[in-house]
């Protein structure tokens, strides 16, 4: 338990040491917050869909989180690089802890990060909202902001865990910066964040539900504004996104663990 | 304390270590010599439980690693030929890190880590971050991590590589001083023969990933005819230069493991 303790407290004084990494970090989901919410808005209220920021900002929050627990798992190809991975591969300790400390780490994190984000969409003026019978706003329900920050939990565990996968099985910084363009990009714009899921070309709807990122977006953005934007709220439902991102995290873990596990160097 | 029987490691087509036998007794400080190339590195991965042998048996203190792998790793310490530290955290943080991960008491690791910080003169820095330490600090850290938990077996890898005369001196006269006080068996791979004349009991000449001669300096100086250890090591490896085939072998090696990740 000690091994798991102390690989979580690295990642998380990491996180409170670097303060100017925090704001960076949340400067590219602010800018699509403000640029895209107050760009497509008039053409979103046009279309009759009602408010794109409100509609968008659980994307950016969920956008947060995954840039942020994703990076935290190939934080292990830094860890590589500057040798420190080497100190925990020689620990008399299961391989298992160690990883399991360093993804609880990263998803603490990026927990906080979409904390720190949601507070952010707050500030530019999104609200959660209760859902109505009659399709109209309800009123405020700040009562769904600890219910989405489960959504934001299991985000953060599930792509924290993907990260430390691919971590594990990556060696150089070239095939970094390829999963950069070819995994985390597509996850995010191919989640629901941006747009709605309903009425999509065949093929993009199959991708679409395809993205692990979906059901985080769609559990955060059906607690957070319900169902009374035009149906744009719930997609699937509470306990569908609940239990598919749950059995998704404990997959990655035990994947991460033993590609963790068989590391050589 | 450390016993190796037919110790060998293939790359794809490429054999590192072929074949290797040794031992080492308990409280022996054991050098490994060899031009660049000739798997002395190989040699301590696959001890340390870094690297799988492609065939052989090795025992620490009794245990084999790869069957006893938890038994075996508390039993030793290691410090890598490139640095292994957390740049990120203080002196102090990755002492205590260290502590944590090899389960030492609260009480004997705050004991144990104010010891050796002074012992290897960074107490007075324990609360600065290692990305601000020069080379002989962060070198001086890692041995001193290494002792933390006492192990008995202790691997330093080129520990003076890039260090200056000083603090290559002082770094021995700590290690032997180590290995006298708390019998740690050591077991070092270095390119300067005058530290190995000075340090190891025992030395074994290591090239083309095999044992061309194992004993004490003085009789590595006799069976050559030589009298010096470097003139014994010249006479037992040769004087052509290694450099360039074992850094190409090395390009390949890192090449088809890169293309091994990614098919």
């Amino acid at each position: 338990m000690g091994a798991i303790y102390i690989m979580w407290l690295r990642e998380v004084k990491r996180y409170f040491r670097s303060k100017a990494q925090i704001i960076v970090s949340l400067g590219q989901p602010t800018l699509y917050l403000l640029a895209l919410g107050f760009g497509f808005g008039p053409v979103f209220a046009k279309a009759g869909a009602g408010n794109y920021l409100q509609f968008m900002a659980p994307g950016v929050i969920g956008m947060t989180v995954l840039f942020s627990s994703i990076f935290s798992g190939m934080a292990m190809l830094w860890d590589r690089q500057f040798g420190f991975l080497k100190e925990t591969l020689v620990a008399p300790v299961p391989r298992l802890h160690i990883i399991l400390g360093r993804t609880l780490g990263g998803a603490t994190v990026a927990s906080l990060q979409g904390l720190l984000m949601l507070i952010v969409c707050l500030i530019a003026g999104f609200r959660p909202v209760q859902a109505h019978a009659a399709g109209t706003p309800g009123s405020h329900n700040w009562v769904a902001v600890p219910v989405a920050l489960i959504f934001v939990a299991l985000i953060a565990i599930v792509f924290a865990a993907l990260g430390a996968s691919v971590g594990s099985t990556i060696k150089d910084m070239q095939g970094f910066q390829m999963l950069m363009n070819f995994l985390v990009m597509p996850i995010f714009f191919l989640s629901g964040a941006l747009y709605p899921l309903k009425n999509l070309p065949r093929v993009l709807s199959w991708i679409t539900h395809a993205d692990p990122l979906t059901y985080g977006i769609d559990g955060l953005r059906g607690v957070l504004i319900g169902s009374w934007q035009f149906n744009y709220g719930w997609q699937f439902n509470f306990m569908l996104d609940l239990c598919l991102l749950a059995a998704l995290a404990a997959i990655f873990l035990t994947t991460s663990a033993w590609l963790f596990s068989r590391i050589e160097v | 304390m450390i016993q190796v029987e037919n110790l060998t490691k293939t790359f794809d087509q490429f054999t590192a270590v072929k074949d290797i036998s040794f031992q080492v007794d308990a409280g022996e400080i054991f050098a490994f010599l060899g031009p660049n190339g000739a798997g002395k590195t190989t040699t301590i991965k696959m001890l340390t439980t870094l690297l799988r042998p492609t065939a052989g048996h090795i025992h620490l203190d009794g245990f084999d690693p790869w069957v006893r792998q938890r038994e075996a790793r508390q039993r030793f310490g290691i410090v890598f030929q490139d640095p292994s530290l957390d740049n990120e955290q203080t002196a102090y943080e990755n002492m205590e890190l260290h502590g944590i991960l090899y389960h030492i008491p609260h009480r004997v690791r705050v004991e144990r880590i104010e010891h050796l910080l002074r012992l290897f003169e960074l107490w007075e820095r324990r609360n600065d971050y290692v990305k601000t330490f020069s080379g002989g600090m962060k070198r001086r850290l890692e041995i001193a991590r290494g002792f933390l938990h006492t192990p008995k077996i202790l691997f330093l890898d080129e520990p003076t590589l890039g260090l200056d005369p000083q603090s290559r001196n002082q770094l021995w006269t700590h290690v032997k001083a180590l290995n006298e006080k708390e019998k740690t068996t050591v077991f070092l791979t270095t390119h300067y023969m005058d530290e190995a004349d000075r340090v190891a009991h025992r030395i074994a000449v290591m090239d083309h990933g095999a044992i061309v001669a194992i004993g004490t300096s003085a009789e590595l100086k006799a069976r050559t005819n030589t009298d010096s250890l470097e003139g014994a090591f010249l006479a037992l490896t040769g004087t052509s230069l290694r450099d360039e085939a074992a850094s190409s072998t090395d390009a390949m090696r890192r090449f088809a493991q890169m293309w091994q990740q990614k098919r």
